[in-house]
């Protein structure tokens, strides 16, 4: 992973020191809650419904052990024992004092970690595939680019204060596992005929209350100009984003009223002027980079492990988990491992302190002491040898770790919510907590194969509702919670937004509903069709029909 | 007296900033003047004339397009935050220092903070009328905030890319 320099240390020290500053002043009463608002949250700061939030970025999911333990530590030290990792590769301390925060900021410095942009209406953390550098299906490593969009993007002077907030996410693989047709800026690396690499660039896609798939403005950025034409789309959309309705203020209004070829036009004059200049990238400079992102030091396997294969077919408990919690890896002998936040009745993406260590120590001793965060609230490990597997699973299975759930109906994207949230309409996790309760057998789960469930609390949509194959959206219907299910939402390859499946329900009917929803599916499913493929066939109609049907 | 920033230090500020709505009546014709756009692009002619020094104000949804061709003309462009987070005056400023080559006096007014002065200073204003109720004696550290920068800007074409050792 990429390890800091003198320079990337300085900035971040700094950063400790200036908000470290304004905090003072703050607390002082120098700074009003006007002013000092925008100043905490470029430090990931919020104020929420019972104490401040701080969300600490991890940038494009990548996170050492040692770092895993710093946060361990300040779960400890400064909230309440855990804390809670999002689905954008961050993770966020729930209870944290105000007044405590520069220090907090201050031991993450030590390890090479910030909050920096993690709110506000700036550039925030770019994402991308958690399995970047080890996917069996990958194209062009991500993670050089991800790296370098972060420090182009790091208190860049004149994007700091946009119309709205602005995530851009990149992938390199034949899956789109980053989700770059619903962020404002999706990077797919690519190359071309010849061997060089190069950007197919989207532009608008994003949830919230707008939902959206992104624009294609660019099938081929040769990656010189990376810097220059993000720098491009990044001044139009700054001088002529709406700042009138913060509803209407993210790119893709601004990309829609203009239409994707008019502002693709906008982008392009823009980049006349500045394409060549300064910024243009360095062959020596993406060498620098990326040379902290080359294979770690692996053993030499001819194949798969005969022993694990083995312990395979005798125990079915580990056959499950590695048929879900395992990913494909390029080098043989190895898999990538995911440590599953989703065991029933624990908030998505929640994890002790106790379990931060625990995974920081299973990342020693399997793993070349790396993780990733993954967007689905999960952890993994990249670089696990076959032939510790099964001595892996077992410990995963002591510390909660285990459930084999992977990509599976209870494995549910889910926000805070109206538990934590201020913005919220409704609770999310005891939503998300019912159905895993109702989908309780493990075979029929493995039965009814991949399916993501996304849960957001409200139309801000930090629980991706929009694009799960099953959303569920908490709306506010005369001060009671309500949701309401949409179908067919899907954040891969083909990025497309769920339709509504009808009138919202109640809390307690929603376990009920989702049952509706998968026996439909199960009693219309051809043998090789998942969910998605399914209702794209057979369409809304007979889902409809099932869950509104008159009780008898 | 309103006091301004200047080059790192603190000045007197001998220049008017007139209001949005302004008119020719009873302009003086010797004091030095911020007009607002409108009026500049009304009355050009009249206000060339004038003896005193002559500069003009953008609101943060006008663009430096509109004076690309009048630049010589001014000692002083201004551009306003009507509140500090409204973010569109920075790009204006790096317009006029880098595609328009502006030599004069860029000024950041309105609702300008010191938390704001690194990021300005960086995109090519060299001159900031603080926000009347604040110390602009505490607001020169601001410009130590940081000790590097990563990206290209006006202040520093070369990003640290091409100057890491």
């Amino acid at each position: 992973m990429y390890i800091y320099d003198e320079y990337d240390q300085q900035l971040v020290e700094d950063r400790v020191k200036q908000f470290r500053g304004q905090t003072q002043r703050y607390l002082a009463g120098e700074l009003s809650e006007n002013e000092f608002l925008p100043l905490r949250l470029q430090n990931g700061l919020y104020v929420q419904r019972y104490a401040p939030m701080l969300r600490v970025a991890i940038p494009y999911g990548h996170i050492s052990a040692k770092q895993m333990r710093k946060l361990a530590f300040i779960a400890r030290q400064y909230d309440k024992g855990y804390a809670h990792f999002s689905t954008r590769q961050n993770v966020q301390f729930n209870w944290p004092a105000l007044e405590d925060v520069p220090d907090i900021l201050a031991h993450l410095a030590e390890v090479q970690m910030h909050a920096i942009q993690t709110s506000g209406n700036c550039i925030r953390n770019t994402t991308t595939d958690q399995f970047a550098g080890v996917a069996a299906d990958e194209l062009v490593d991500p993670r050089p680019w991800c790296e370098i969009i972060r420090q182009w993007s790091t208190f860049h002077p004149e994007f700091a204060f946009l119309p709205r907030k602005f995530k851009i996410a990149v992938n390199g693989a034949e899956h789109d596992r980053a989700a770059i047709g619903v962020h404002d800026i999706g990077l797919n690396v690519i190359k071309n005929e010849a061997g060089d690499i190069g950007f197919r660039v989207l532009v608008g896609g994003g949830l919230g209350r707008t939902p959206i798939v992104g624009s294609q403005i660019c099938d081929f950025l040769p990656w010189q100009h990376l810097l220059t034409y993000l720098d491009a789309i990044l001044r139009v959309y700054n001088r002529y984003g709406r700042r009138d309705n913060k509803y209407k203020a993210r790119i893709k209004i601004l990309v829609k009223a203009l239409t994707p070829a008019v502002f693709a036009e906008k982008v392009n004059a823009e980049w006349a002027h500045t394409k060549d200049n300064e910024t243009t990238l360095t062959e020596q400079e993406v060498q620098r980079v990326a040379k902290h992102f080359t294979a770690p030091d692996y053993q030499q396997f001819s194949g798969d492990d005969a022993d694990y294969l083995a312990k395979r077919d005798s125990e079915k408990g580990f056959n499950n988990w590695a048929m879900r919690n395992l990913q494909a890896h390029k080098v043989p002998g190895y898999a990538a491992v995911t440590l599953s936040l989703k065991p029933t009745a624990v908030a998505p993406g929640d994890a002790t302190d106790k379990q931060m260590e625990a995974a920081a120590d299973l990342a020693e001793r399997y793993s070349f002491a790396e993780l990733r965060v993954t967007h689905q609230q999960n952890l993994v490990l990249a670089d696990v040898r076959q032939s510790d597997l099964y001595a892996l699973w077992q410990e995963c299975k002591e510390m909660g770790f285990a459930t084999p759930n992977v990509g599976l109906l209870t494995d549910i994207i889910c926000c805070p919510g109206g538990d934590f949230c201020a913005l919220a309409n409704a609770k999310s996790i005891p939503i998300a907590e019912a159905i895993q309760r109702t989908f309780d057998d493990l075979d029929y789960l493995h039965d009814i194969g991949d399916l993501d469930l996304n849960i957001s609390g409200c139309m801000n949509a930090c629980g991706h509702h929009h694009v799960g194959h099953i959303g569920v959206l908490g709306v506010d219907k005369k001060g009671q919670e309500f949701y309401q299910v949409s179908l067919g939402g899907n954040s891969g390859r083909d990025a497309s937004i769920g339709q509504i499946l009808g009138p919202s329900f109640a809390a307690d009917e929603m376990p009920k509903v989702v049952s509706k929803v998968i026996d439909v599916y199960v009693e219309n499913r051809t043998p090789e069709e998942l969910f998605l493929d399914t209702f794209q066939r057979i369409g809304m109609a007979p889902f409809k029909e099932r869950v509104y049907a008159a009780a008898n | 007296m309103q006091r301004l920033i200047k080059n790192g230090e603190i000045i007197d500020e001998t220049w008017h900033l007139l209001d949005k709505d302004a008119t020719l009546d009873g302009l003086s014709n010797s004091d030095d003047l911020i007009v607002p756009l409108g009026l500049w692009l009304e009355h050009a002619h009249a206000l060339k004339a004038r003896d005193g020094g002559l500069g003009v104000w953008l609101d943060s949804d006008e663009q430096v397009e509109a004076i690309a061709e009048d630049l010589q003309y001014f000692q002083v462009v201004a551009l306003n935050f009507p509140v500090f987070s409204d973010g569109r005056s920075y790009s204006n400023a790096r317009l006029l220092r880098d595609r328009y080559q502006y030599p004069g006096e860029v000024r950041a007014i309105g609702d300008v903070l010191r938390d704001q002065l690194f990021f300005m200073r960086r995109c090519g204003f060299d001159a900031f009328a603080l926000r009347a109720d604040r110390n602009p004696e505490e607001a020169l550290e601001s410009f130590n905030d940081f000790s590097n920068t990563y990206q290209s800007a006006t202040d520093q074409p070369l990003p640290l890319f091409r100057r890491r050792a």
